[in-house]
């Protein structure tokens, strides 16, 4: 038989076990006719003849399908994600989802938007879906950071190997290493041009690890929350102590690390099942399912030095000093300290600022010059 | 369907430490014996918590890039991934005999074949000969050469100087260097003495290490008196108290690293096809003469 129709062969062979994909309908009756059913049409008794003819009319569907037969791996998290890159619609998702904020769209109109291109933010990274030009329905996927959204092509730092997404996401565009894989700090100035499905999902994979995964989970109704006092339970070790961390500072440690300004993952953890954290959790599309390995380190110093008791301090201070105070503490907390010009004395975190009141306050140990009330 | 989970701790403060991990695990990939590689860490990401959901693979062999069996081995990442019925009993070991035991990851639902560490098997004795002949350039190393085994060593797990001890003992056996110690950082016979364990004139000082980083690259250069201060560097070799002491940093980033990973999953009852041959071939050169090159030379 002439395979006249890309895919064609493969369809008929398929619809021996039946063929049902994005309006796409096709069955074999034990008398060898066909059944077809498009979201136009149902006809019913077609022979191998007419149904080529009736599926040279419909080539969208038939690529379309051929496509997502050639990605294969029904129920996986990376099927599933490379579906929503196309905003295709959900066949595995249970649960309401954040991700589908946009209405899915049918093959008709998705074939339409794939000529120019579909596009999907996965925190910093921004996706483009295109059809391959003559490529009987295979898609190409573009991945660059969404601050270049509006950058030429020439003017990135072409990449080609997924692999290369784990040189990319371990500096910050300062060149500091970055221990915290979803904290948007990525940098820009690069594109993976044209990657495939299976290099996309690759190469997300390692810019943000395991954020498809449990995004599928989710979708799924599956996602696996272990909430503070669980995780803060099991550790061991030196880690041990965290679950000591108490209650309010587990807010002050979420409010500290876990924001969106902080990381991309949406926090889905609380303190304990029914017993929710103060701050908001984020609006990312990739859930955080329990507290990381960063958080934890971090939740160690913190337990020990909240079993500290506190004191009282008598210390000299201007008002102007007291706020001062607060303005650092403000620059150093929001990453600011870079941005302060070297000769904005108005800031309270210039340096010539932060220095002056160091020489005027610190005494002969270098700290504070405090008294203790008793 | 099988995967390949490489287990390795990672630094929240040090880019570098999971350098050798990522670079074996793509010498394994270029095999293609796995369908899936994937690299999981203690303090990077993907974290051993949710790595093997990351897999499509139903036969999972996880490898953990460690030196000795231990507190990680033996608690860490079996609980982090729910490895049910986990006991370091079922290993069956005393130290550096820990072979693999198969079990299941209960938030998967897939098997899991939980591999002793790289660090005590057997094929690694040939990765410290190879470091050894590495930092010499020399393939017949061995002739008129003391060559020294250094750990971490402490008090706290006897099995961390077990694996060292035992790597020396199997080099010393094949009587190819004239003289082989272990020597420790933490405990007796302590590396910073190290010219006054060995006779021979050339010692190869190869430290039982998974990555370069403060310890191999900082602590034993200046413990041994190779440099005053690590940021000055050192030469290879540097005379010390009349001895040439031919420091190979960590053993870890050595590129046959990637053939004791596979050997741990082949004993774990993974079909790897010729991957074995190819990989040594690959990390070794095929005339049986190390390559330069630290980092395995198949990858990007």
């Amino acid at each position: 038989m002439a395979d006249s129709l890309p895919g064609l062969d493969a369809l008929l062979a398929a619809a021996d076990e039946g063929v049902a994909l994005d309006g796409l309908a096709l069955e074999r009756a034990d008398d060898e006719t066909y059944t077809l059913e498009t979201p136009d049409t149902r006809e019913t008794g077609l022979e191998e003849g007419e149904l080529e003819d009736a599926l040279e009319s419909i080539p969208a569907l038939v690529s379309n399908w051929r496509y997502w037969d050639t990605i294969g791996g029904k129920g996986t998290a990376r099927r599933a994600f490379l579906r929503w890159c196309e905003r295709a619609p959900p066949t595995d998702a249970t649960t309401e989802d954040r991700t589908l904020e946009d209405a899915p769209f049918d093959v008709s109109s998705r074939y339409d938007a794939l000529e120019d291109g579909i596009v999907r933010e996965w925190g910093q990274l921004r996706i483009t879906v295109e059809l391959v030009d003559g490529g009987e329905g295979e898609r190409r996927y573009e991945l660059r950071h969404v601050d270049d959204a509006d950058r030429a092509r020439e003017e990135l730092e072409r990449r080609e190997d997924p692999r290369d997404a784990r040189e990319l996401s371990t500096y910050d565009g300062d060149g500091r290493y970055r221990p915290l894989k979803t904290a948007p700090t990525l940098r820009s100035g690069w594109v993976f041009p044209e990657l495939s499905g299976r290099a996309l999902v690759e190469a997300v994979d390692f810019f943000y690890p395991a954020t498809i995964a449990n995004w599928h989970r989710e979708r799924r109704g599956e996602l696996d929350v272990d909430h503070w006092l669980e995780t803060a339970e099991r550790q061991t070790g030196i880690y041990d102590v965290i679950d000591e961390l108490p209650r309010e500072a587990v807010d002050w440690m979420a409010e500290a690390c876990c924001v969106d300004s902080q990381c991309l993952r949406r926090r889905e953890w609380e303190h304990e099942e029914g017993d929710e954290l103060e701050p908001e959790g984020g609006d990312g599309p990739f859930p955080c399912r329990e507290p990381c390995s960063l958080v934890v380190a971090a939740a160690r110093k913190w337990a020990i030095l909240e079993s500290e008791d506190e004191r009282t301090y008598e210390l000299e201070l201007t008002t102007s000093e007291l706020n001062q105070l607060a303005e650092l503490i403000d620059a150093v907390a929001d990453g600011r300290i870079d941005e302060i010009r070297e000769a904005d004395v108005n800031d309270g975190a210039n340096r010539y600022r932060a220095r002056y009141l160091r020489a005027k306050r610190f005494d002969e140990d270098g700290g504070l010059e405090a008294t203790k009330r008793e | 369907m099988q995967a390949l989970v490489v287990a390795a701790h990672g630094s929240h403060l040090n880019p570098d430490a999971s350098d050798p991990t990522y670079a074996h695990a793509d010498t394994v990939r270029e095999t293609g014996a796995f369908d899936e590689v994937r690299e999981a860490f203690w303090k990077e990401e993907p974290h051993f918590r949710e790595v093997i959901r990351t897999l499509e693979s139903d036969e999972v062999f996880v490898v953990p890039l460690f030196i000795s069996e231990g507190y990680f081995t033996e608690q860490v990442i079996p609980r982090e991934l729910r490895l049910e019925d986990w006991d370091p009993e079922k290993w069956d070991s005393d130290g550096t005999d820990a072979s693999q035991v198969t079990l299941e990851a209960t938030d998967v639902g897939k098997t899991v074949h939980y591999c002793g560490p790289v660090g005590t098997h057997d094929a690694m004795t040939d990765v410290i000969v190879q470091r050894a002949e590495s930092v010499t350039d020399d393939p017949d190393v061995g002739d008129g050469v003391g060559l020294a085994v250094v750990g971490h060593g402490t008090e706290r797990n006897e099995n961390s100087a077990k694996a060292i001890e035992y790597h020396a003992d199997r080099i010393r056996e094949r009587d190819r260097f004239d003289e082989v110690k272990a020597l420790f950082m933490d405990e007796e016979p302590e590396v910073d003495d190290v010219t006054d364990f060995f006779e021979s004139s050339d010692v190869v000082v190869v430290p039982l290490f998974v990555a370069d980083g403060y310890h191999t690259q900082e602590d034993i250069p200046e413990d041994m008196g190779l440099t005053e201060d690590y940021r000055l560097g050192w030469d290879v070799p540097t005379e010390v108290d009349g001895h040439r002491i031919w420091y190979a940093g960590a053993v870890g980033t050595e590129g046959l690293m990637a053939d004791v990973l596979l050997e741990r999953a082949a004993d774990a009852g993974a079909e790897l096809g010729d991957a074995l041959e190819r990989v040594r071939a690959a990390t070794t050169g095929s005339d049986g003469v190390a390559t330069d090159e630290s980092e395995p030379t198949a990858g990007d």
